[in-house]
C-alpha cells in the first residue's frame, strides 16, 4: 500500500536532504518524490509517494512537521485529487513499424516528440497506469530508453499553496491536526 | 550573550580561533573541556540541572566529530542545547580541506535542526533562531557551523528586530475540549490507575502540578528513569521506576492497571518490555508535546498534544476525588511479597554490594545530592536506591546510554547550580572514556565528589553474557589502574573503600573536604541488576533475584 503526500517546504540548500535523511532515518521507503518551485515565492513543492500504510502515514507526515524546514503537510491519499506521472520513451522504429506506433502514440494522446531515422521519442503524460499500459504496448517494438517523473499531485477544489511569512495567514494559522487522526485506541474496555 | 549565557564548554582549533579571539571580549565563562564529547556533556549537564540552554564550542573536522556522541545524547533526552562548531573559509568547502567535515551532514538525523553559516550577517539570527529551536516545544539539540571568514567578518545585528520566526516551525500544541472530556472520563471511570511520569514532566517544570494530580484522585506514580525526582519518591503514591529493571511491584501495576496516565514520556522500548504484551487491559492517555511520539510505539485511546503543565492544570479541576485505595493495598501486597528478594534485607555476609553502597551515599548526604549517573550497572542500583525527591536532582543519559556522561556532565551541573552537592556516581568501566574531564574539573577549580562504584568489569554487559550468553566473560573484565593514585596525580584527594563500614565515613569525608574527592568503591564483582525483563520479554516476566533469608 502507497500513500501520497505533498510537502510545502522553504526553498533552501539541504531541504531535499533533510527530507530524504528522515525517510532513510525511519526507515520509510521512498516510492517516487518529485520536487519543484511553486507559484509562492521562496516555496518549493514536493510530491512524495511513500510505500506504507494508513497508520505509517500518519508517523510520516508527523515526522515531516519535526523539520523546521517543513511548511505544511497534505496527505492527499484520500482526497480527491489529479495525479499525473510524465514519461518520455525511446523506441526502435522501422519503416515498416512507424505507422503503427504512431497510432498507438495517438491513442494514448501521447506525443511524438523526436523522430530519428530508427527510433521515435515518445512524451506521454498521465496517471502512472496509463504509462504502464503504454510501456507495455511499446515493448514489442523494442525500448531503448525510457525515463519517468515520478507522481506529482494536486487536491481538487480551491486549496491553495501556502505563502511565505507575512503574504498569508496559511502559515500563520495553527498547524493542521495531524493528531486528530489518531489511532483507533486500544479499545479495551473500562473494566467492570 | 542576550541569550543568557554565562558559560560556554569548548576546545578551541584553527577554524573556530576567530571565535575564541572574541570570547574574553564579553561577560561568559569559558570551560576548556578535555575532549569535544565532554564539552557537550558538559553544557548537557549544564542544562539538565539549571534549566536553562547549555552552550559548547568546538573547530572543524575532528572537532565537531568529537561532538557527534554528545550531541546524539542531548538528541535523545530531549536536553536543550546549542553546538557551536568551525567550519573551514567557505571558498574551501567541498574541497576536502585540512580539516573540513561535513558536520551538517554528519548531524542530521540528531540534531532538532542545524544550520551552515557562511556569511557574517547571517551569523546572529542564526544564533538567536539556534536558541529559540533548542529550548521551545521538545528541547533539543541545535548545531550552527560557521564558515571562518563568516567568522572573520563584521555585521551589524539589530537583536530585537530579528526575532526568530521560522515560518514552518510552530512548537506550540493544545488539545482539542471533546479530547480533555474524554481523558477525564477515563480518569474519573478508572479503577486501577497508574500514573507514568517521564523527563518532560521536568522539562515543562509540572513537578507540583502532577502532586497536586495524583493527590486528588489517590493515583499511584510510577516514574521513567529520566522522571526520577519529578515526583518525591517519599510521597506515599510513589511506586518508583518501571521497565527493564524496574521494581517488580512497578511492573506489575503498570501490566495489571485498567488505565495509564503517560505523561511527557515516549514508551521506550527499555519502558514498556515487549509492546504486544504491554498493559494489556488498560487504557492509555498519553500527555505529550510532541505530536510525533503519539501512537508511534503504543496506540492510545486519548492523545493530549501539548505543554503537560498547561493540559495537567486543564485537567485538574475536573478530576474527581475518587478513592483507589483497594488498588493501592493490592500494590501493597505485591510489593511486601518483593521485600523477600531485595537486598537491602539480605543479611550482612561480609561483602560490600553496589546497592549498599549507594544506599548509604543516599543516607550520608541526606538524600540532598545532585547525582549523576553513567551508563551501566550503577546506574540501575542508582535508580533502585538512591531516593530522589527533588526535580533535576538525578543526571542521567536514558536514551543514548553513553558511557562516560558522568563526569563532564556533572562538572557542568556544577556550574549551573554552584550551591549543589553533586555526586559523580560512575562504573570502573564508564569513568575510564572520559576521565580526562579530571583535569577540567582541577582547572576550575569545581567541587564535586566521584564515587566509583568498581567492579572490575564491565558489569552490564558481563551480565548479559551471565543470563543469555552461557557466563562466558570474553572482552568485560578490566585491567584498571589504581584509581586513588590517579586522583592524586591531579592533586585530587581519593579514598578506597573495600567493606559496607567505610562506605559512609568515606562519603562524609568527601563531603567535608574542600576540593573533589574520588572514592575507588571495590564492590562485589560477580553481582546482577534485578529484576531484569530480558529482551522480547513481557513486563511482568522478570528475572528476580534469588530469594533469601531476610534479616529481621
Amino acid at each position: 500500500m502507497s500513500s501520497t503526500f505533498v510537502v510545502y517546504v522553504e526553498d533552501k540548500p539541504g531541504v531535499l536532504n533533510r527530507i530524504a535523511s528522515l525517510f532513510r532515518r525511519r526507515a520509510f521507503n521512498i516510492e517516487s518524490l518529485t520536487v519543484g518551485h511553486t507559484e509562492a515565492p521562496g516555496v518549493s513543492r514536493m510530491t512524495i509517494v511513500v510505500g506504507t500504510d494508513r497508520e505509517g502515514a500518519r508517523k510520516v507526515e508527523a515526522h515531516l512537521y519535526k523539520l523546521v524546514n517543513v511548511l505544511r503537510v497534505d496527505d492527499v491519499t484520500a482526497t480527491p485529487a489529479v495525479y499525473r506521472d510524465l514519461a518520455m520513451i525511446k523506441v526502435t522504429a522501422t519503416p515498416d513499424t512507424r505507422s503503427h506506433i504512431m497510432q498507438l502514440v495517438d491513442v494514448y494522446r501521447a506525443r511524438i516528440v523526436d523522430v530519428a531515422p530508427g527510433s521515435l521519442m515518445v512524451e506521454v503524460t498521465g496517471t502512472e497506469d496509463k504509462i504502464d499500459s503504454l510501456l507495455d504496448v511499446l515493448r514489442p517494438y523494442g525500448v531503448l530508453e525510457a525515463v519517468r517523473t515520478g507522481r506529482v499531485a494536486m487536491a481538487r477544489g480551491n486549496a491553495r499553496t501556502p505563502r511565505m511569512r507575512g503574504t498569508s495567514a496559511a502559515l500563520r494559522g495553527p498547524i493542521p491536526r495531524i493528531v486528530s487522526q489518531l489511532g483507533r485506541g486500544t479499545g479495551v474496555p473500562l473494566s467492570a | 550573550m542576550r541569550e543568557g549565557v554565562s558559560h560556554v564548554f569548548g576546545y578551541p582549533g584553527g577554524a573556530i580561533l576567530p571565535v575564541y579571539d572574541s570570547l574574553p571580549d564579553y561577560p561568559v565563562h569559558h570551560v576548556l573541556a578535555r575532549h569535544e564529547q565532554g564539552a557537550v556533556h558538559m553544557a548537557d549537564g549544564f542544562a539538565r540541572a539549571g534549566g536553562g540552554v547549555g552552550v559548547a564550542l568546538a573547530t572543524s573536522g575532528p572537532g565537531a566529530t568529537n561532538m557527534v556522541t554528545g550531541i546524539a545524547t542531548a538528541m535523545m533526552d530531549s536536553s536543550p542545547v546549542v553546538c557551536i562548531t568551525g567550519q573551514v573559509s567557505s571558498g574551501l568547502i567541498g574541497s576536502d580541506a585540512f580539516q573540513e567535515t561535513d558536520i551538517t551532514g554528519v548531524t542530521l538525523p540528531i540534531t532538532k535542526h542545524n544550520y551552515l553559516v557562511t556569511e557574517a550577517d547571517e551569523i546572529a539570527p542564526a544564533l538567536r533562531e539556534a536558541f529559540y529551536i533548542a529550548r521551545s516545544g521538545r528541547p533539543g539539540p541545535v548545531l550552527v557551523d560557521i564558515t571562518k571568514d563568516a567568522q572573520q567578518g563584521a555585521a551589524a545585528f539589530d537583536w530585537d528586530a530579528a526575532e526568530p520566526t521560522p515560518p514552518g516551525y510552530r512548537p506550540d500544541h493544545r488539545p482539542r475540549a471533546a479530547e480533555y472530556r474524554q481523558a477525564l472520563d477515563l480518569i474519573n471511570g478508572a479503577r486501577r490507575p497508574v500514573m507514568l511520569v517521564g523527563h518532560g514532566v521536568a522539562l515543562g517544570r509540572a513537578e507540583e502540578l502532577v502532586r497536586a494530580f495524583a493527590e486528588r484522585s489517590t493515583i499511584p506514580v510510577a516514574v521513567t528513569l529520566l522522571g526520577i525526582g519529578a515526583f518525591p519518591a517519599s510521597h506515599p503514591l510513589h511506586l518508583g521506576m518501571m521497565g527493564m529493571h524496574g521494581e517488580a511491584w512497578v511492573n506489575e501495576a503498570v501490566q495489571q492497571a485498567d488505565l495509564l496516565i503517560a505523561l511527557g514520556m515516549r514508551f521506550d522500548d527499555r519502558v514498556t518490555g515487549t509492546l504486544s504484551t504491554f498493559a494489556p487491559g488498560a487504557r492509555k492517555i498519553h500527555v505529550e508535546i510532541d505530536p510525533a511520539e503519539l501512537n508511534k510505539n503504543v496506540t492510545v485511546d486519548v492523545g493530549l498534544v501539548g505543554d503537560v503543565g498547561e493540559v495537567l492544570a486543564t485537567l485538574l479541576p475536573g478530576v474527581a476525588p475518587n478513592d483507589h485505595s483497594a488498588w493501592l493495598a493490592r500494590i501493597d501486597e505485591i510489593r511486601q511479597h518483593a521485600a523477600s528478594r531485595s537486598i537491602q534485607n539480605f543479611a550482612d555476609d561480609g561483602r560490600l554490594y553496589a546497592a549498599h553502597a549507594i544506599h548509604d551515599l543516599w543516607q550520608a548526604t541526606g538524600g540532598r545530592a545532585v547525582v549523576v549517573t553513567d551508563v551501566g550497572q550503577h546506574q540501575m542500583w542508582e535508580a533502585q536506591y538512591y531516593r530522589h525527591d527533588a526535580p533535576r536532582s538525578l543526571i542521567t543519559s536514558g536514551g543514548l546510554g553513553p558511557m562516560g556522561f558522568a563526569l563532564p556532565a556533572a562538572i557542568g551541573a556544577k556550574l549551573a547550580r554552584p550551591e549543589a552537592d553533586v555526586w559523580v556516581v560512575v562504573g570502573d568501566g564508564g569513568f575510564q572514556m572520559t576521565m580526562a574531564e579530571l583535569g577540567t574539573l582541577v582547572q576550575e577549580r569545581i567541587k564535586i565528589n566521584i564515587a566509583i562504584i568498581n567492579n572490575g568489569y564491565l558489569g552490564m554487559v558481563r551480565q548479559l553474557q551471565e543470563f543469555f550468553y552461557g557466563a562466558r566473560y570474553h572482552a568485560t573484565p578490566l585491567v584498571n589502574p589504581d584509581f586513588v593514585t590517579l586522583a592524586s596525580a591531579y592533586g585530587i584527594r581519593g579514598i578506597r573503600v573495600t567493606d559496607r563500614a567505610g562506605v559512609m565515613p568515606a562519603v562524609d569525608a568527601a563531603t567535608a573536604h574542600d576540593g573533589p574527592v574520588l572514592l575507588d568503591i571495590r564492590v562485589e564483582p560477580d553481582d546482577a541488576v534485578y529484576p531484569m525483563v530480558a529482551a522480547g520479554a513481557g513486563l511482568d516476566q522478570m528475572i528476580r533475584r534469588p530469594a533469601q533469608e531476610v534479616v529481621g
